[in-house]
């Protein structure tokens, strides 16, 4: 697997749970693939981004 | 009344989060404006019925994400869109990749710290907000509905009409191009 296609995992990763096959391949091409983890902690870091607007009114946890 | 001035006061406090982030949706400011304002006044109307189990702005947010949804449907409804077929080839993505489907050389991702820190930077949220603005619209509607409003991709292909595997396409690039885009801007004023 090379790094677009593990990019689309990685952005699949944040919309459904991945099989057991797309987990695998996905962890393997990452380990070996610095860049690789680079963008899957930003694919990451956008999703948390995107509860910012989340109130923080009452409850003090996420 | 004590309780009802409190609440006027808190939906003015919280209104220019409220419009951009119905913006972000609708990528119309008027629009957004007039989703925001009917938002209001329906919290208003319904005051009432407002139950303490929930906090006060999060269940104005949840009255804004109706009438964004409605919006949304109009702008569709009158051919305000362009088609979302995600099958076209993206320029943009494919420049980060070469052939082979390695990253450029130029567009391999570096680290962006730490998202605790990088949250409280307010220039992070600049460039954030600038690069929502130069995503095509609609993967910035997508990528909003997903990941601002929370909606699941199920429920956002329900809700557009399209199937579940375009949806993944269209975010896929609206993350790709996202990441580039904040990179360029964010990496770069922090090493001046």
């Amino acid at each position: 697997m090379m790094c677009k296609e593990a990019t689309r995992l990685m952005s699949l990763k944040q919309d459904r749970t991945l099989t057991f096959q797309e987990r695998l391949s996905l962890r393997l091409h990452l380990t070996m693939c610095s860049a690789c983890r680079e963008c899957d902690r930003q694919f990451t870091l956008l999703h948390k981004a995107g509860r910012r607007f989340d109130p923080e009114d009452d409850d003090d946890g996420p | 009344m004590k309780e009802k001035e409190d609440r006027l006061q808190r939906l003015t406090a919280v209104r220019p989060r409220l419009v951009s982030f119905a913006l972000m949706h609708l990528r119309d400011r008027e629009q957004a404006e007039d989703a925001v304002q009917e938002a209001l006044v329906s919290a208003m109307e319904k005051n009432d019925t407002f139950s303490e189990r929930s906090g006060y702005e999060t269940w104005v947010f949840g009255i804004l994400k109706y009438k964004i949804l409605d919006a949304m449907r109009a702008q569709k409804r009158q051919g305000k869109w362009q088609p979302l077929d995600g099958e076209q080839d993206d320029d943009a993505i494919d420049r980060q990749f070469q052939q082979n489907g390695r990253w450029q050389e130029d567009a391999r991702p570096s680290s962006w710290g730490e998202p605790e820190a990088t949250f409280e930077n307010e220039y992070f949220w600049r460039v954030f907000d600038a690069c929502m603005i130069a995503l095509p619209d609609n993967a910035a509607r997508v990528f909003s509905l997903r990941e601002l409003m929370g909606l699941s991709t199920e429920d956002i292909c329900r809700e557009l009409g399209i199937k579940e595997n375009n949806c993944w396409v269209i975010l896929h690039r609206a993350r790709l191009r996202l990441r580039a885009c904040i990179e360029k801007g964010w990496l770069k004023e922090e090493t001046p």
